[in-house]
């Protein structure tokens, strides 16, 4: 008994995204950005070699920066803040593997052709969306932060997503960690069970592209080489934010105001 | 004062009898672990006496490819001698048991042999299925995992029973290896702290510290008392979102549906104030070599305030579960670890000092800040059940809040961040050194070696490693209903105890 004043103690503390933005915290490291700075072949080319996942690539004058290898140590941040810079933006998650890359590359067409592949596969899936989770070899805080959506904050149920036991009552598959070989077979078998349509999310930058840890004797550097990949959230690891904007990019169901969804307040 | 450990080095036919005997004087076995030495192989083992560490090593010659076993005299030798042979291929002679733990190679040949610097080639995995241990009528065995039903880490747990009770229970850790240590290998000692952060995440803070305190051991410097200051006050947030954490999981194992929304409410804030003082939810970043990147990005009013609100609402919600009967129904009498047990097998954490095995090395072995910092340790009626170890992460939040306010007015007190050397530079080290930290699951140990700034050879070793091999343990009188209870009691993460 005691316990029903106490869940209503402190009123609604649910977020509103996607309808409307969220204001969460300023100081909160989401993603690198690259500004149209300027900096000397030198500088570049030390920040590329500083790059701990070489994340950076220099091609004439022009630095581009992968998402889905950045771990957000910084690295670069601190040493030209001119050229690269923390950023509270969320929406970083992308059909395609090389749209993670900023500045973004000239758009071929292909994304939407992709997207509208997706679009076409998850709409019999409406308003009602079960995931499933599988850890491929992670460090462990992936985990934390799928388990978050459930808290009274992001409380994913909002939005007609509910966690599922059973792959066979799966419609969306999360998978984080750099691939490890324990977990190849296991991964194919889990996503073999599930029921068509099927899409699959790779949870943060060790699952897009193995992150700090790599390619090894017992990691494949990613999920994608066992598996087909849907949609890419980067992040080490992936914020609940990013998770919340990449499930709604998966299954179509992101407002359709602005091509990435609605944009979380940049607080300043 | 912080003691660094003394070395004793014995021939190899010598080791297991001079480690067993240290443990016989009372010292609580902390690990072995191998290191390649060219085509040798070097064997660490250290071990815990009341306020220093000691090392005993020996060398075994290439050829030989096999030591006398120490766990026949120290049985919590058993995984680490488990895991040597999977990456190293040394045998523990008189062993009863060398089933893989870590990674079981299909072709024995490949071995990672951690030092050497060698590129391993892709492994084949060998998924053997287990057989039963058990017999007798309607006995059967579960499978549960690697895939599981939530969302948690992937382990294998193959439990044997007749329906309810469980009279055997093993584990299989290997599926998530990621083969970490040797990606140490390729990185620059200010690079190494990043793969620390990851090598068990949700213990980034401890373990970024353990690993750092081994390289300011080996170039000799020593941390500044703010800088050591913003370490604990990271450390300790890490500390209270763990323990909030295993409080979230035992709400949500026993049905209660408003203590699960507020503590993973709780839980969420604490990630948000960790973000607010360094920019990442897991205080990734802050801790590096030398010291810390910087000072914390709220001002020690701010933060004093958020602690403030943060543990009086924390507190209030505690309070009240602790006293649901229904609540503690389940947890009473659950998963009893015994105090010999624990004290015998030197299990480490709040799994230890539920069962009345006070070791934290906060206190026993205290470091950076810590030393200047009153603390006392936290003495728990020992039951052993998943109520004591319940008890034990409560009292450790509030313990860690009393801290972290001691921290800010120490912070606060001292000069402004200009007058503050947060970081003092280490470069172009060698040596070999040894850190510890305690994480919320307990001790984090860190060996590296590192020529000229680069590392040669890291081994961490997580709590979670450690005091897994005790789970099956604390089993035979609970039944199946209790395993989620078990399992949130001992709060292990996966990732530390096969990285």
């Amino acid at each position: 008994m005691p316990w029903i004043p106490r869940g209503l103690r402190e009123g609604i503390v649910t977020s509103r995204y996607p309808w409307r933005p969220d204001d969460y915290g300023p100081n909160f490291r989401a993603s690198v950005t690259i500004d149209n700075g300027t900096a000397t072949d030198d500088e570049l080319s030390v920040a590329v070699g500083a790059c701990p996942t070489r994340a950076i690539t220099v091609v004439d004058t022009d630095a581009s920066l992968d998402r889905g290898a950045c771990i957000l140590c910084g690295r670069c941040v601190q040493m030209l803040p001119q050229l690269f810079q923390f950023s509270s933006v969320i929406e970083t998650s992308s059909n395609l593997r090389a749209r993670l890359v900023v500045p973004e590359p000239e758009n071929d067409g292909s994304l939407a052709a992709v997207r509208g592949e997706l679009a076409n596969r998850v709409k019999v899936l409406r308003r009602s969306v079960h995931l499933r989770h599988v850890d491929a070899g992670s460090d462990g805080s992936d985990e934390w932060e799928i388990a978050a959506l459930t808290n009274p904050v992001y409380d994913v149920q909002r939005l007609g997503i509910y966690f599922t036991a059973s792959p066979r009552h799966a419609d969306v598959l999360l998978v984080t960690g750099v691939g490890s070989a324990g977990m190849t077979e296991p991964l194919r078998r889990t996503l073999e069970a599930m029921p068509s349509p099927k899409v699959v999310i790779a949870v943060g930058v060790e699952a897009i592209s193995g992150g700090l840890v790599g390619e090894g004797y017992a990691s494949s550097g990613g999920v994608g080489s066992s598996i087909p990949i849907d949609v890419f959230i980067p992040g080490s690891p992936a914020s609940p934010f990013s998770l919340l904007h990449g499930i709604l990019l998966a299954i179509n169901m992101l407002p359709t105001n602005s091509p990435r969804g609605a944009h979380m307040t940049d607080a300043s | 004062m912080t003691t660094y450990p003394t070395t004793y080095t014995t021939p190899v036919d010598r080791f297991s009898d001079e480690v067993a005997s240290h443990v016989r004087s009372g010292a609580r076995f902390a690990g072995l672990f191998a290191s390649a030495e060219g085509a040798d192989t070097r064997l660490t083992a250290l071990l815990s006496h009341s306020g220093s560490l000691v090392i005993q090593e020996t060398v075994v010659p290439v050829g030989a490819g096999e030591f006398p076993a120490l766990s026949r005299q120290v049985p919590a030798a058993k995984w680490y001698e488990r895991e040597i042979h999977d990456l190293f291929g040394l045998i523990p002679t008189g062993s009863d048991r060398v089933d893989p733990l870590v990674f079981p190679f299909v072709t024995p040949a490949i071995r990672p042999r951690f030092g050497s610097g060698a590129v391993v080639p892709e492994g084949q995995l060998d998924p053997t299925p287990l057989t039963a241990h058990v017999r007798g009528e309607g006995v059967f065995t579960i499978s549960y995992g690697p895939v599981r039903s939530g969302v948690f880490e992937s382990i294998e747990y193959l439990v044997e029973t007749p329906g309810e009770d469980i009279p055997h229970l093993r584990t299989r850790v290997f599926y998530k290896h990621r083969g970490v240590e040797s990606r140490f290998e390729t990185l620059d000692v200010a690079d190494g702290v990043l793969l620390a952060e990851r090598c068990e995440g949700v213990a980034s803070v401890a373990h970024a510290i353990a690993y750092c305190a081994a390289l300011e051991e080996m170039a000799g410097v020593e941390v500044s008392l703010q800088a050591g200051l913003v370490r604990v006050l990271h450390a300790e947030l890490e500390r209270v979102a763990n323990h909030l954490d295993s409080i979230v999981r035992h709400s949500e194992a026993a049905g209660q549906a408003v203590a699960y929304a507020r503590f993973s409410l709780h839980k969420e804030r604490v990630q948000r104030l960790r973000a607010q003082l360094c920019g990442s939810r897991f205080g990734r970043g802050v801790v590096v070599p030398g010291g810390v990147a910087g000072p914390p990005a709220l001002s020690a009013t701010e933060v004093f305030a958020a602690i403030g609100t943060l543990e009086k609402s924390i507190d209030a919600d505690t309070r009240l579960l602790m006293s649901t009967p229904s609540f503690l129904d389940r947890l009473r009498g659950t998963g009893v670890l015994d105090e010999d047990v624990a004290h015998h097998f030197g299990a480490l954490g709040p799994l230890a000092r539920g069962s009345g095995f006070m070791d934290d090395v906060r206190v026993t072995r205290a470091y950076g800040a810590y030393l200047h910092l009153g603390q006392q340790l936290l003495e728990v009626r020992g039951d052993g059940d998943a109520l004591a170890r319940q008890r034990v992460r409560v009292q450790e939040i509030t313990g860690a809040f009393a801290l972290m306010r001691e921290v800010i007015e120490e912070l606060g007190s001292r000069g402004g961040p200009s007058s503050t050397e947060w970081r003092r530079p280490i470069e172009n080290v060698s040596g070999r050194a040894v850190g510890w930290a305690e994480a919320p699951q307990g001790e984090v140990l860190y060996l590296v070696e590192a020529r000229e700034g680069k590392l040669v050879r890291v081994k961490p070793r997580s709590a979670s490693f450690h005091n897994m091999a005790l789970f099956p343990i604390a089993f035979p009188k609970d039944i199946l209903t209790d395993f989620a209870f078990i399992e949130a009691s001992f709060g292990l993460s996966i990732a530390g105890v096969s990285s």
